[in-house]
């Protein structure tokens, strides 16, 4: 039951900051090269870019709930297990979620780094 | 990918493990926290460690959109995870705990797989069915195509 509640909150955890990376990945797209924006036309512009963008507010709010999610998900389990088991979940299911909802042309090479970056973040932890 | 794309990248690493380490010092300083006592989290704030930390995670933040602005998703994440290693040790060498031989495996496999996406293009032609660039601006657009085609 109790390991049950970790999972699940672990879950819940990894599903919102998924969500929260890609709808901020999405949003930065759309907004265009920040570095060219700010060359161009000044730094205040390349703020209000982002901060008016929907998809960026769309994303702070998955992380905002990610960052609460985490919290439950400590007072339910060590957070030995719960912290490198997210972020290393993390890690997989942004490069799945990168590939069906950004399209991003995720190559071996990415795949690989992904699942390493995974597994060490999971050896962090020991 | 210029220089001073690296150097975004390379910031984004260096803020979140700088500011994550400076939080856990400034944490050392208050305690044990309980969700219940409210003005312990509130006294956390004046903290000089957790203030400076907080600063370093704003500019995480800004670095990480900028990075995002022109590279993947999938190119952002792994390229900047050297972070978890830089948090190791800065935990071994500024906060004085110690870094298990699991630890040093899973750095070594994080920084490998930083290795591999670095060196890699930081933006992909993406999937035919979405083509249309969203950010005709971006210099790093590569006109290098990837062999396996065959992944659903």
């Amino acid at each position: 039951m109790n390991t049950c509640y970790v999972w699940l909150g672990i879950t819940a955890v990894v599903v919102t900051s998924t969500a929260g990376d890609i709808l901020l990945a999405y949003a930065m797209q759309r907004v265009g090269d920040l570095g060219e924006i700010r060359k161009q036309r000044g730094l205040f512009t390349a703020i209000r870019a982002v901060l008016s963008n929907g998809w960026f507010m769309l994303g702070v709010a998955c992380m905002a709930v990610s960052f609460f999610a985490l919290l439950f998900a400590l007072s339910w389990g060590d957070v030995s297990l719960v912290a490198p088991a997210a972020a290393s979940l993390t890690f997989v299911s942004n490069a799945i979620a990168a590939r069906f909802f950004l399209h991003e042309d995720v190559d071996r090479r990415r795949w690989i780094a992904a699942l390493f970056v995974a597994a060490g973040v999971a050896l962090l932890a020991q | 990918m210029t220089f001073s794309k690296y150097l975004v990248l390379l910031s984004v690493a260096v803020f979140a493990a700088v500011g994550d380490v400076l939080l856990a010092r400034g944490m050392r300083d208050i305690g044990q926290v309980s969700l219940a006592d409210v003005h312990t989290v509130v006294f956390a704030i004046t903290n000089p460690w957790i203030i400076v930390g907080t600063l370093c995670l704003m500019a995480f933040f800004g670095t990480y959109l900028a990075a995002l602005s022109w590279a993947d998703l999938t190119y952002v994440l792994p390229a900047t995870s050297i972070s978890y290693a830089l948090m190791a040790l800065l935990g071994k060498y500024v906060l004085g705990e110690q870094i298990s031989l699991s630890r040093w495996a899973g750095i070594a496999l994080i920084t490998l797989g930083v290795g591999f996406v670095a060196t890699a293009n930081s933006k992909t032609n993406h999937i035919a069915s979405d083509a249309a660039p969203v950010a005709p601006s971006i210099p790093a657009f590569t006109e290098h195509h990837h062999d396996g085609s065959s992944r659903s």
